[in-house]
């Protein structure tokens, strides 16, 4: 059950990155996660944004970033969808491995993961949909996430 | 708030205060263009001081990267010092911490520059 939930649609901008960050922010403050966890789940979202805006839509003013925040009694959900090609996982690389720790990009989904309890990312031909989920009550014993 | 930067000079070495955020747009431009200026003009000894700087996102570890990658490649050397915990811990996760070469006490860390 859905107990709140907020809805954005925003410009292919940087400043759209800062406000999915503050908005993740707020929304985590209000679902009782301590500090520390509000600074993960709100970078967690941040480089979420950042790959919408720049990867996905490529700044490109005619494409929208759209945003959503849902608290139910167990999680908090963030949906960040943008309107580009798709994102490839296949190009993905490691970037913990040796030969890429000097590559100066390519860490914001592995921080993603990191940070959040379970990430789902659906890429298509009409853009890319990443679901952001945190436990409310800590995370569960199952995996750390279901990526496709 | 946005990233500020001053820089001064002890014994040779050049120290970069940051304080505030690094990250994608104005941080890390701001970054980049100290290294850049610090370089041409051959000050190549350089201990960037982050115990201000308070959030970094994945642009700003990329860009602390290219500023390390750029200068040991004109023959200089790049230090961090003071880091905080976020930092400490956002370094440690994506296996950076002991790429650079981090310091917690200024003096020492000036020292060390060969």
């Amino acid at each position: 059950m859905t107990e709140h939930r907020v809805s954005y649609t925003l410009d292919s901008t940087l400043e759209t990155v800062d406000s999915a960050e503050q908005a993740a922010g707020k929304v985590a403050t209000e679902a009782g996660f301590d500090e520390d966890e509000v600074m993960r789940i709100s970078m967690a979202v941040r480089e979420a944004a950042v790959n919408a805006v720049l990867h996905g839509n490529a700044y490109d003013p005619g494409k929208k970033v759209s945003l959503v925040l849902e608290r139910t009694a167990v999680d908090l959900v963030i949906t960040i969808r943008d309107q580009g090609k798709g994102l490839d996982m296949s190009k993905i690389p490691d970037p913990l491995a040796p030969e890429n720790l000097l590559k100066t990009s390519g860490r914001g989904i592995f921080l993603i993961r990191s940070f959040m309890d379970e990430v789902q990312i659906h890429p298509s031909q009409t853009g890319t949909e990443i679901k952001l989920i945190k436990h409310v009550h800590g995370p569960s014993e199952g995996g750390k996430e279901a990526s496709q | 708030m946005s990233m500020k930067v001053s820089t001064r000079q002890v014994d040779g070495v050049t120290i970069v205060d940051c304080s505030g955020r690094i990250t994608l747009g104005e941080g890390s431009v701001m970054l980049k263009d100290t290294v850049r200026e610090l370089l041409s003009k051959g000050q190549k000894r350089i201990l960037l001081n982050l115990g201000d700087v308070n959030y970094i996102d994945s642009s700003g570890i990329g860009e602390l990267v290219s500023a390390f990658t750029t200068v040991r490649n004109q023959g200089g050397e790049l230090k961090l010092l003071n880091l905080t915990k976020k930092v400490h811990d956002l370094l440690q996760i994506t296996k950076l911490y002991t790429v650079f070469d981090v310091k917690d006490e200024e003096a020492a860390a000036v020292k060390s520059f060969a």
